[in-house]
Parts: C-alpha cells; structure tokens; sequence
C-alpha cells in the first residue's frame, strides 16, 4: 500500500504541466481542452505536494540518482509547499477563466486561445520548477524559462502599450536574470558548489561572497519590482490580458522575492547586517506609501490594480528587518508568508474581476465602470470581497498577515513599521473604495447591456473567497510553513518585558 | 597575469561597458546588443572560474553553453518583439509616443 | 540622453564592474567540481566531461533549457510578424550555386558533431546550430527549411526535443529517479535524447531567423 509519503510528487509537479504545454502547442485545435485537463492534473499535484510536507516533513528528490553537489537535487520545505500550493489554487482559477476568456470566434481570439495555453502552462512549469529546485544554477533556468513566458503573454495582447510594456519587462528581466547567474557563478567560485543546502553549510564570508550576494540580491530586487525598480510593472501588468495581469502580479513576481528568502533567509543568513535589512525595510516602505498613491490617482483600472501590487510587494520586504537576525522571527516569517498568499488570491480576484468589468464598461478608465454594479453584480462582489483583503480587514487573509506583521513590529520594538503598515492599509481602502464608488454610480436608464459569463465571474469570485477563507486557515497555514522553517518563534509574540 | 585574471577582469570589462549602452542607449537594437554583451561579460566570469585549475572544471563550462542557449533564446525572442514594437508604434525606442500616427510609417528608428 | 543621466550611468557601470573585478582578484584557488565529475565519469555514459555534466549529471537543466528554446520559438511564432520580404529580382547565381553545395556539407557535419559529442567538444546544442545555419542559407535563397511539411509535422519536429527528453526523463522513474539512466543503457539514451534536441534547435533557431509561422494556404484560411 503506497502511503502519501512513498509518491514522488516532486518531479510530477514539474513534469505535468511542462509535457501538457508541449501537447497543447502540438495540438493546436485541442489546446484549451489539453490546458484545462492539465491545470487540474498540476493543481491537484502542488495540493498533494502541501500535504505531503505537512504529513511527512521535507521532501527531497535527487534527481538522475547522483545527489549534491554533483547532481541536482528538488527540495520542499513548508515555503516551496506553500508557494507550490498557492500556484496550484491561483492556476486553476486562472486556468478556468482563460477557459471562456478567450473563447470567441474571430481570428485574433483564435490566435490568442491556442497560444494562451502552450505559454502559460510553460510559466506554470517554470514556477514549480523554481519553488521545488535546491540548486541555484537551475534556479537560472526556471526564472528564465519564468520571465520569457511571461513576456510572450503580455504581448499576447498585441496592443503597442502591451508591445512597449512587454520589451521594457523583457530587457529588465533580462538584467536582473544576469546579475543573478553572475552571483551564483561568484558563490560556486567561492564555495564550488551549487546546491543550496551545501552554500549553506559553506563558511561564507570575504569579499567573493559578498560581492555574489550583492549581485544576487540586486537582479532579484529589479525583478521583484522593489521601489525604486518598480517602473517596469505597472505598464506590464496593466497592458497584459486579464487572466495574464492576474497571474504576473499575484505569482510572478512572488517568484523573486521567494528566492530572496531562500538566498537570505537560508544561504547566507550571516551575511546581513543591519544596512541591508533596514534599507530593504526602507525600500518597501517607499513602495507601499509611492504604490498607494499613485493608485489613488491612476486614471485606468487596471493601473489602479497595478500600482497596488507595487505597494503590496513593498510589505513583504519588511520580512528582512522584522525576521532576519531575529531571534524569534517567526512571527514575521509567518505574517510575509501568509501575505504572500493573501496577496495572491485576492489581487488574482482582483485583475480577473476587473477583465470582466472592462468587457462590460464604456472605456478602460476608472469613470467608465460607472453603472457597471448593476450588471455585474457577482463581479463587483468579488472585487470588493478581493480589496477587503488586500485593505487588511477581518477575518480575512490579509488581516491574518498584516495583523502578525504588526505583532512582529511592535514586540520586538521597531514600531516604525507598524506606521507604514497602516498608512498603507489606509490608502488601499482608499483606493479601492473609489473604485467602487464609480461601481455603484447609478446611470440614468438601463444597466449597459453585456454578455455575463458565469465561468469568468464565478472563477474570479472564487478566488476573492479564498483570499477570505485563508483567515480561518491561517494556523494551519503556519504549521505548515514550520517544516523546515529557517527562523524559531511563537506565532504571536510577547512584547519584550 | 594568470589566464583567470585575464578571463575575469576581460569579463568585468565586458559587463561595464554593456551595462552603460544598456541604461543610455534608446534604439532598441542598442539595448538588445548590450545586453548580449553583458552576458558575454558573466559568461568571461564563469570560464575564468573554471580556469582555476589546469585541467579545466567541467561544470562552470557546462552552465556558460546553457546559458549561451538561454541567451540566445531571450536575444531572439527580444528582437522579434522589437520587430513588433517597430510596427506598432512608428519607433524602435521605448520612449513616450512622439509626433503623429502619420509619422508611424516612416519610423524613426534612427540609432542613438 | 541629458548628461546627468549618462554620468550616473557610467559610474553605476564602473561601480558594478569594478565589484566584479574586485571579486575575480579575490577568488580562492580550487579545482570546483573537477575530481567529482571525473569519479563518476565511467558510469555516466558518455567520455567527455563537459557532456556528461550537460547530459547526465546536470541533465535536469538540459532539459529545462531546450524548453526554453522552443518557448522561444512559440513566444516569437505568438507575435505573427511578417514573413520575409520577397525580393525583388531572383537570387544570385553564385548565392545558390554556395547554397547547393553548403547545405549538404552543413547537415553531414551536424550529424557528425552530434556524434562526436560523447567524446570531444560538440553535442546536440553545436550540432542544431549547424542545422540553423543550414535553414538560414536557405532562408537567403527564398527556400523554407522542411519545404511544404504540414504545420502539424513542423510543431511535433520542433517539440521533439523536449518530448523525448521529458519521456526518457519520466521512464528513468520507473526504476528509479527522474532522469536516472541505467548505466548501461545511459550512452544509448543520451545519443536518443540529442539526436531529438539536435531536429529541434536546428528547426527552431531557423526559424527564429525568419521570424513567421508556416501556414498551410499562402493568404487566409484556417491554420491548423
């Protein structure tokens, strides 16, 4: 009897939706049906792969049968299950509503259907090959495989604001990718070998190892969007089609920042001092104060959506003064963690609500979904459901986060944080309170006439609920997040006698 | 001066210079060619690596030939794009739209 | 580009090279993973180290590479740019009497390439490049690389790569691990897996070259 334990979920979890992106590629005609029989298959193999870890601790798989430093090794922790996890359920809602999304007669919808899923099953590939791989090389390839996907998806939209936004995202990807290969190859100079763990073990210190985390940490900063390299996203995610904006900003750039946490946080956790974590810290909070405003004031909703993703990445960055060096830091590991997946599911919700908005609205400006609550009410629901979370308000995900982030900040006596962390739950209410105002305007006459899709509505507003529901799972969210966990500590901490 | 200090600083060079035509350059054409450089620039770095010892090290060889691929992957799919960004807005540049959509046709994509 | 911007620039490139050159002058001597690489070479398959590391040992990351090929190939076939401009007047004579002669000549010694990687410098990736060298000196001559092949053929060629690498890769878990070759079968599935990958790069780089995607009818009708 093969108990959950004995399944090599690992290389399945790769497998699966890298050989369903080359049949539906193939199959050109059959592609939304081969992309939808695979979403599930991956899906249900990233949930596997969570429970698995919860079950039996970490996973490892050494693939070609010759072990670090000579082979390459996949990994799972409680961080890449929970990362894996949250692509399966993100992906599957994104899955489903691509689905009718492109579904349509022309040509160009034509196009765009049997592209959309060869290219988006290839960025599901890359991301569970990133979040379960323990060499750095092969990390190189994953964000490679991550970013050149990404860009195609974006030009699927075939606008010259999607054009110009795509090669703007390509050329500072691109950047940041060879600062990171330029670090890594530095690490293995230092250490001659490239598997996580062992870098870990290795005594790194001196000038090659800093200098390769500098280079590190500045390709994976430009491409997690950190203020101020932000500038690239907002046209990106903006001008991409709605399940693609849903995707680049609820996975994509959480990509980076995960392996920021991998390099930080389990690597080289010596390396850090004080000037690193607290310019990091500084940093998102300029994002999150910078993002916010101009979601206030951006004209078009997506950029409204965009803009609070910048602000949104800005929080996570306050895991390195929170959690790094402290000695309970887990509380803050916990709270970034669990923003990470907050932020995932609703802002998905989020974009994916907005696309079926902006077929139904006059123009793609925010005074031009006036009306629009009246004929699409599931959709409004789920957007606002979706800024709930994102605001921070209970029992949502993103209180749960927010709310052990500000335990974190104000225990352990760096209260300035907790400042930014409401000023940024203030201007996202803001933000998107005035989305909804312009929402529920009541026209004069009838509601605009559109056609309602009950797979894209629904989707989106499954995704916003799980965004809620993350808030009553959130403690076993963390059990999970503790196999393997780099930092020790109680959930919530005591404030310091 | 060793062939790993040559191979190294060569690299140093290549990815200064690279960097600069990156962030000044506007013509799309320039970015792209300057980012090839800088790749060459990491991939001078990981050979140096492998230099380290007289009978080379296998595996910093074996990551400069897949990041070669990946390079040349990213440069095609870079310089298709540009193609697209050309024909879409009259420009081989990333810059704000200027003139008319009357200019589109002539483009002006003049190296800079 | 105003001046400020293009000071800044320069000394952003100097600093980060200067940091580069800082770290090269201070790397430790070491021979890296030589003498674990040479320990193992007998059960790899293969008698070239570096081919050995690309195919066997790190043939993970081969894998994923050749992937990223090919979705470079779709990402830029998903753009639906132009196909070539048609000349004007026919093709020189010399350029096609060079193109009758080369082609041949190049897909000979990419076979030979291919074949010679299991022990000297070479392999599938040098080998496909031969073979878009091929398709690109056809290309200059108006001439498709694979003529009239239905678009269908063209994608399954141009997937083949990753296909049967994916394939041996998951078979490998039968016995064992993904990608663990039994070491007797191992140099027989390596030449499997880059004659597969060596069609693919070649058709994928030339087409890369041409940008656009075959359709069956030259103007409107279904593409299948």
């Amino acid at each position: 009897m093969i108990g959950l334990a004995d399944l090599a979920l690992l290389p399945w979890v790769v497998a699966l939706p890298l050989g369903g992106a080359v049949l539906s590629f193939v199959l050109r005609t059959r592609a939304p049906f081969v992309g939808l029989v695979t979403a599930l298959a991956t899906a249900a193999a990233g949930l596997l792969l969570a429970a698995q870890v919860l079950a039996a601790g970490v996973q490892r798989h050494l693939v070609g049968g010759w072990g670090a430093p000579l082979g390459i090794d996949l990994q799972a922790d409680g961080l890449s299950a929970l990362m894996v996890a949250m692509t399966a359920v993100v992906g599957l809602g994104v899955s489903v509503y691509g689905s009718a999304y492109f579904a349509g007669g022309n040509e160009d919808t034509a196009h765009q259907r049997a592209y959309f899923w060869p290219l988006w099953l290839l960025l599901w590939t890359a991301l569970n090959a990133l979040f379960v791989t323990a060499d750095a090389f092969n990390a190189y390839v994953t964000l490679e495989l991550l970013g050149l996907s990404a860009v195609a998806l974006v030009a699927l939209a075939a606008t010259p604001a999607a054009l110009t936004g795509a090669m703007r995202y390509l050329l500072v990807g691109l950047l940041g990718s060879l600062l990171y290969l330029l670090g890594v190859g530095l690490l293995y100079g230092a250490a001659a070998t490239l598997d996580l763990q062992q870098l870990a073990q290795a005594p790194l210190s001196g000038r090659v190892a800093a200098v390769a985390l500098a280079a590190i940490t500045a390709g994976l900063v430009l491409k997690t969007a950190l203020f101020p390299f932000h500038f690239w996203l907002p046209p990106a995610h903006a001008s991409a089609p709605a399940p693609v904006s849903a995707v680049l900003s609820a996975l994509v750039v959480k990509a980076s920042f995960y392996l920021l946490l991998r390099f930080w946080f389990f690597v080289a956790p010596e390396l850090a001092s004080a000037v690193l974590t607290t310019g990091l810290g500084l940093l998102g909070a300029a994002a999150v104060l910078w993002g916010g405003l101009r979601a206030l004031t951006a004209e078009r909703l997506k950029l409204v959506v965009a803009y609070s993703t910048v602000a949104q990445i800005g929080y996570l960055f306050l895991v390195f003064p929170l959690g790094l060096g402290q000695p309970e830091g887990f509380t803050a590991w916990g709270g970034a963690a669990l923003l990470v997946l907050a932020h995932a599911t609703a802002k998905a919700a989020m974009f994916l609500s907005a696309g079926v908005i902006l077929k139904a609205a006059a123009h793609d400006g925010v005074s031009g979904i006036d009306g629009t609550a009246q004929a699409l009410p599931v959709t409004i629901f789920a957007f606002a459901l979706a800024g709930v979370s994102l605001i921070g308000l209970p029992p949502t995900g993103g209180f749960a986060a927010k709310w052990l982030l500000l335990n974190s900040a104000l225990a352990s006596g760096q209260w300035w944080w907790a400042l930014v962390l409401i000023a940024g739950s203030l201007l996202a209410a803001a933000y998107t309170f005035r989305v909804l105002a312009h929402a529920f305007t009541r026209l004069p006459g009838d509601p605009p006439p559109c056609v309602r899709s009950r797979r894209l509505e629904w989707s989106a507003l499954a995704l916003a609920a799980t965004a809620l529901a993350l808030g009553f799972v959130a403690t076993d969210v963390l059990e999970l997040l503790r196999v393997g966990a780099p930092v020790q500590g109680p959930v919530l901490m005591e404030r310091a006698p | 001066m060793s062939a790993v200090l040559a191979y190294g600083l060569a690299g140093a060079a290549l990815i200064t210079i690279g960097l600069y035509a990156l962030i000044v350059r506007r013509h799309l054409l320039r970015k792209i060619l300057a980012m090839n450089v800088v790749g060459n620039g990491v991939f001078l770095v990981l050979v140096a690596l492998a230099k380290r010892s007289a009978v080379p090290d296998p595996v910093p060889h074996a990551m400069v030939l897949t990041g070669i691929v990946v390079a040349v992957s990213a440069t095609a799919l870079a310089l298709a794009l540009a193609v697209r960004v050309r024909d879409a807005t009259g420009q081989a540049t990333l810059d704000e739209r200027r003139g008319t959509a009357a200019e589109a046709g002539r483009g002006r994509d003049v190296p800079g | 580009m105003p001046l400020l911007v293009r000071f800044l620039a320069a000394a952003l490139s100097l600093a980060v090279g200067g940091l580069v050159a800082w770290a090269v002058l201070g790397l430790p001597e070491s021979a890296g993973l030589r003498e674990a690489v040479t320990a193992q070479m007998d059960r790899s398959g293969v008698s070239h180290p570096v081919t050995a590391v690309l195919l066997n040992f790190r043939g993970y990351d081969t894998l994923l590479e050749v992937a990223v090929l090919l979705l470079a190939l779709i990402a830029a076939w998903s753009l639906r740019l132009a196909p070539p401009g048609r000349s004007p007047e026919r093709p020189g004579l010399v350029l096609r009497e060079l193109v009758r002669l080369l082609v041949p000549v190049l897909i000979v010694l990419a076979g030979y390439l291919l074949w010679l990687g299991a022990h000297a410098p070479g392999g599938a990736f040098q080998a496909g490049a031969l073979l878009a060298g091929a398709g690109v000196l056809l290309a200059l001559v108006e001439v498709r690389p694979l003529g009239a092949t239905p678009p269908f053929a063209l994608r399954l060629l141009a997937a083949a790569g990753v296909l049967v690498f994916l394939a041996v890769a998951l078979l490998a878990m039968w016995g064992g691990r993904l990608l663990e070759y039994p070491p007797e079968w191992a140099g027989l599935l390596i030449l499997a897996i880059e004659s597969a990958a060596t069609i693919s790069i070649g058709l994928a780089l030339a087409y890369l070259f041409r940008g656009d995607e075959p359709t069956t009818h030259r103007e409107g009708g279904e593409r299948t």
